[in-house]
């Protein structure tokens, strides 16, 4: 119901303990803002744009996917109903083409298949995995702890990840041997990752021009879909729930009135 | 079983016979559903029904979810990936799973101040309300010990904090949450335990709701009025009540289509709302999230567990009249189960004579205070411990603690109570003056 | 009640008929999801075909893969394996049937009907003894230069036929086929 604590809690992932008490002081107030933004998804109805799907997943693949991995994410969801909307073979073909991994039974690398996951990306400068990224990060809170924004705007992860992206000022900052960005969607304002998205960084298939903003928008459209693939089989079951349930109760409130109308009117029947 | 006086089975031809005498089951069946109910019950009488349905959603939903969940600390989290992902229609099992838990809530809480308010707690429901609250503490385990299982930063965090809570019982604490946890810390021992024991209670509680019918089977539903059903005769005992079936049943199931209506509306097009999004953040011993706070239903018990700190007038005489044994830590979890201890009491702490607050003028007002005091309590637990929090979490908590210490056994004596109606077929002819009618026109 | 309305009965029963039937529907709309969700994941049906890299197998050596859970020999037949396969008269096998999942089920056991390519060269069939289920010993094993089944002694062909012992039946073949030259797909 009420969670100003998320933002806060990535504070203590991101940054180190030191650093993050350090600067905590510079003035919070100031930073967490994340603007709200349409998103196709949103709402009972909304529904993944295809194409902004395959504009985020090309953005994830030459951008993000050097430091992040997505490692819950199977590669063949790609071509299931409801995402990006690749064919089998076209999926086949980008995961042999981008990624490798481990096969225990072969006990080599060999090129990653349709069955396997999205690589697990760990080590040194590697960031966190970006599978519930969307899912594990709040755009919006309160007012007053009330939760209200959320429900109208939704919990806000696609939003937070743009304005993240979107969040560099250009000052840096070195701690401890560390050098640390300001960024002004993060809640304590500095964060590790350096800026990433420039205009024109990659050229899109559709010929989308791929400005830092429709570049920062698609990917994140992107992690959600891969935080959340089944959103659309979600909402769709949701739908005929509801819909039928709208038959059964309001034949359940005529069988009710009428049941006990005899007993309410002195044995009477009602006329329904 | 002295209830109300009603028709009882009859078996009709040679096998219903044949089974009535060796096994009455059909006979048992017949009087729980046929059971005399007070006519005049209100919509707040749905929410038994509501809990009923959730708590077989919840052990359906369960058993299916345990067949595709790994309790290992390395996998549990995958797994529940895999259900989110893989499964076929598992999402919407899990989210189903999930929600149910708050759907549970909402009408467990709605059930509790409904009997708070008719009195359906005094004399001779006493050990319905008792076993009632029973039901309402597994409850509360059986949720706590479910968030653990995808084993999120919540899961994880979350308990830690709430077996430190048995950590803080003077002398032997450690020790106990140690045997909890099967260890220093929350690890694979406890997960798989919680695993265990997360499956298992709500056969408890399951069995504790069959005791719970039976107990208000035998004494009649309580009703707005708080008059008790006319025993003197059958025909007396037929003007007040209906049976279950078909009247209550219909009424209950098209109030229970329209909880779900809203609930399947929740599930399908915001699931996650009521959930925190930490908990998709694979659990990580070494990083603690800044705020940890328990999932909305124990927000108003986690406000009073934090309301009582060291500078708290009382909590500084408890420690100094026990020499220090009954410190801040240890104080807050006795207010925090203390809170449900003085509700479990309420039977004896309410002296009124008049069973139903409807006919209580006074009481009313601070019935309603206690709603809204709850509702605050629930608000405040999720903010930070900083002014004014600090400050409201101690005065609702102490409000808590006052309404059933103080209020309620002072209202009996103080209080003129209206009278209510002579019987339940007054209360019910008044609000449907065309009830008493002749049939024949 | 003096009075019974019978005339309209059906009427009334209508409501009351449709609320029942609408429960029946939503109670079976539920039931489903709560059936399907036992029938194999996406993960599990992601494997039910895979691609298998026959560029490293040498000619006259078998490559073991699993698929769906169960070994599968493919073999890169030696011209000799061919020879001894395309030798015996059909008369002498106890199972005279291809059971081959690729061509017609009446088929008869040739070796022909068994590779998966004209030549004879690659055989693609499941690694499980028709017996009880043992896995086979291959490389030329047992009397008819095939397989041989450690658990009872059954011994089966160069092309995977049964030809001695307890196993009633000739190695099976799975839907298999060449997507190029270097590729079979299972499944």
């Amino acid at each position: 119901m009420i969670r100003q604590l998320t933002l806060t809690a990535i504070t203590a992932m991101a940054l180190g303990l030191g650093a993050g008490a350090a600067l905590a002081s510079g003035g919070e107030g100031n930073y967490g803002h994340v603007e709200d933004r349409q998103f196709s998804f949103e709402g009972p109805f909304g529904k993944y744009d295809q194409m902004q799907l395959q504009r985020g997943l090309k953005v994830y693949t030459e951008v993000c996917a050097a430091c992040h991995g997505l490692r819950y994410v199977p590669i063949r969801a790609l071509a299931d109903p409801g995402g990006p909307g690749y064919t089998e073979d076209e999926v086949r073909a980008y995961a042999a083409e981008n990624f490798t991994v481990f096969d225990p039974e072969l006990d080599d690398d060999r090129d990653a298949t349709p069955a396997d996951h999205f690589p697990r990306v760990t080590g040194d400068g590697m960031g966190p995995d970006l599978s519930l990224v969307a899912k594990g990060r709040a755009g919006f809170h309160g007012p007053y702890g009330t939760g209200m924004n959320q429900l109208f705007k939704g919990i806000g992860g696609a939003e937070y990840i743009t304005a993240y992206l979107l969040g560099f000022t250009g000052e840096e900052n070195e701690v401890a041997g560390q050098y640390l960005y300001e960024n002004m969607a993060f809640p304590t304002g500095w964060v590790q990752m350096p800026p990433q998205l420039e205009d024109d960084l990659i050229e899109y298939d559709d010929g989308t021009p791929a400005t830092a903003e429709q570049m920062a928008e698609d990917v994140s459209a992107f992690l959600m879909w891969a935080a959340e693939p089944k959103m659309m089989a979600r909402k769709q079951a949701g739908a005929v729930a509801v819909l039928l349930l709208v038959v059964l109760s309001s034949l359940l409130y005529l069988a009710n009135k009428k049941l006990w109308y005899p007993v309410k009117h002195g044995g009477k029947e009602a006329n329904l | 079983m002295s209830g109300i006086p009603h028709d009882h089975y009859e078996p009709k031809g040679r096998f219903a016979t044949w089974l009535h005498d060796r096994l009455p089951v059909v006979g048992l069946a017949y009087d729980v559903l046929m059971i005399p109910t007070p006519k005049n019950l209100n919509w707040w009488w749905i929410w038994g029904i509501v809990l009923a349905f959730t708590l077989v959603l919840q052990i359906v939903t369960g058993i299916i979810l345990a067949m595709h969940y790994t309790p290992h600390v390395d996998l549990a989290f995958a797994s529940v990936e895999h259900i989110m992902r893989d499964v076929n229609g598992g999402h919407m099992l899990r989210y189903l799973h999930a929600n149910g838990a708050s759907l549970f809530f909402v009408a467990v809480y709605i059930h509790i101040f409904r009997g708070l308010y008719y009195g359906s707690y005094k004399s001779p429901r006493e050990v319905t309300w008792i076993i009632g609250m029973l039901i309402y503490l597994a409850m509360m385990a059986t949720g706590f010990l479910g968030y653990v299982l995808p084993w999120g930063q919540m899961s994880f965090w979350g308990a830690t904090v709430i077996t430190g809570l048995f950590g803080a019982i003077p002398f032997i604490g450690p020790d106990i949450q140690t045997w909890l946890l099967g260890g220093p810390a929350v690890d694979n021992a406890a997960l798989n335990r919680f695993f265990s024991l997360h499956y298992l209670l709500p056969f408890v509680i399951a069995a504790l709701v069959a005791v719970h019918i039976w107990a208000f089977h035998t004494t009649g539903n309580n009703n707005p009025t708080g008059v008790d059903v006319r025993r003197s005769s059958k025909q007396d005992a037929e003007k007040d009540t209906l049976p279950f079936w078909p009247y209550f049943v219909i009424k209950d199931f098209f109030a229970l289509a329209v909880v779900l209506l809203v609930f399947f509306a929740i599930v399908g097009f915001m699931p996650n709302y009521l959930g925190h999004p930490d908990n998709y953040i694979e659990a990580n011993p070494l990083s603690t999230p800044a705020h940890i706070v328990p999932e909305w239903y124990f927000l108003p018990f986690y406000a009073i567990l934090r309301a009582f700190t060291a500078d708290v007038w009382a909590v500084q005489a408890a420690s100094f009249i026990t020499g220090g044994i009954v410190d801040a830590k240890f104080f807050g979890v006795l207010a925090m189960f203390g809170s449900i201890l003085v509700m479990a009491l309420t039977p004896w702490l309410d002296t009124s004579k008049t069973r139903s607050g409807s006919y209580r003028p006074i009481f009313k007002f601070w019935f309603w205070l206690l709603a809204i005091d709850f509702v605050v309590l629930m608000w405040v637990g999720a903010q930070s411990t900083v002014f004014p929090y600090d400050w409201i979490s101690l005065i609702a908590s102490t409000y808590w603690f006052a309404y059933f210490l103080v209020i309620l056994p002072l209202l009996g004596w103080t209080e003129k109570a209206k009278t209510p109606p002579a019987t339940i077929e007054d209360d019910f002819n008044h609000h449907y003056p065309e009830a008493s009618g002749s049939a024949a026109e | 009640m003096s009075h019974a309305d019978d005339h309209k009965g059906t009427r009334r029963d209508f409501l009351y008929y449709a609320t029942g039937g609408a429960g029946v529907v939503v109670t079976g709309a539920a039931v489903w999801p709560l059936v399907n969700q036992m029938n194999p994941s996406a993960d599990v049906r992601a494997m039910s075909s895979i691609r298998v890299d026959i560029s490293e197998i040498a000619e006259g050596s078998q490559l073991t893969v699993k698929w769906r859970g169960k070994p599968v020999f493919i073999r890169y037949r030696s011209a000799e394996d061919i020879e001894f396969a395309r030798a015996d008269a059909l008369a002498d096998l106890p199972d005279t049937n291809a059971r081959n999942a690729n061509i017609d089920a009446a088929a008869d056991a040739a070796d022909e009907n068994r590779t998966l390519d004209a030549e004879g060269k690659w055989l693609v069939m499941m690694g499980v003894c028709t017996h009880l289920g043992c896995v086979p010993l291959g490389n030329g094993a047992g009397d008819y230069h095939g397989w041989y089944c450690p658990c009872h002694g059954s011994h089966y062909d160069a092309a995977g036929r049964i030809r001695k012992g307890p196993a009633p039946e000739n190695l099976p073949i799975p839907i298999a086929e060449f997507l190029d030259e270097t590729t079979i797909k299972l499944g």
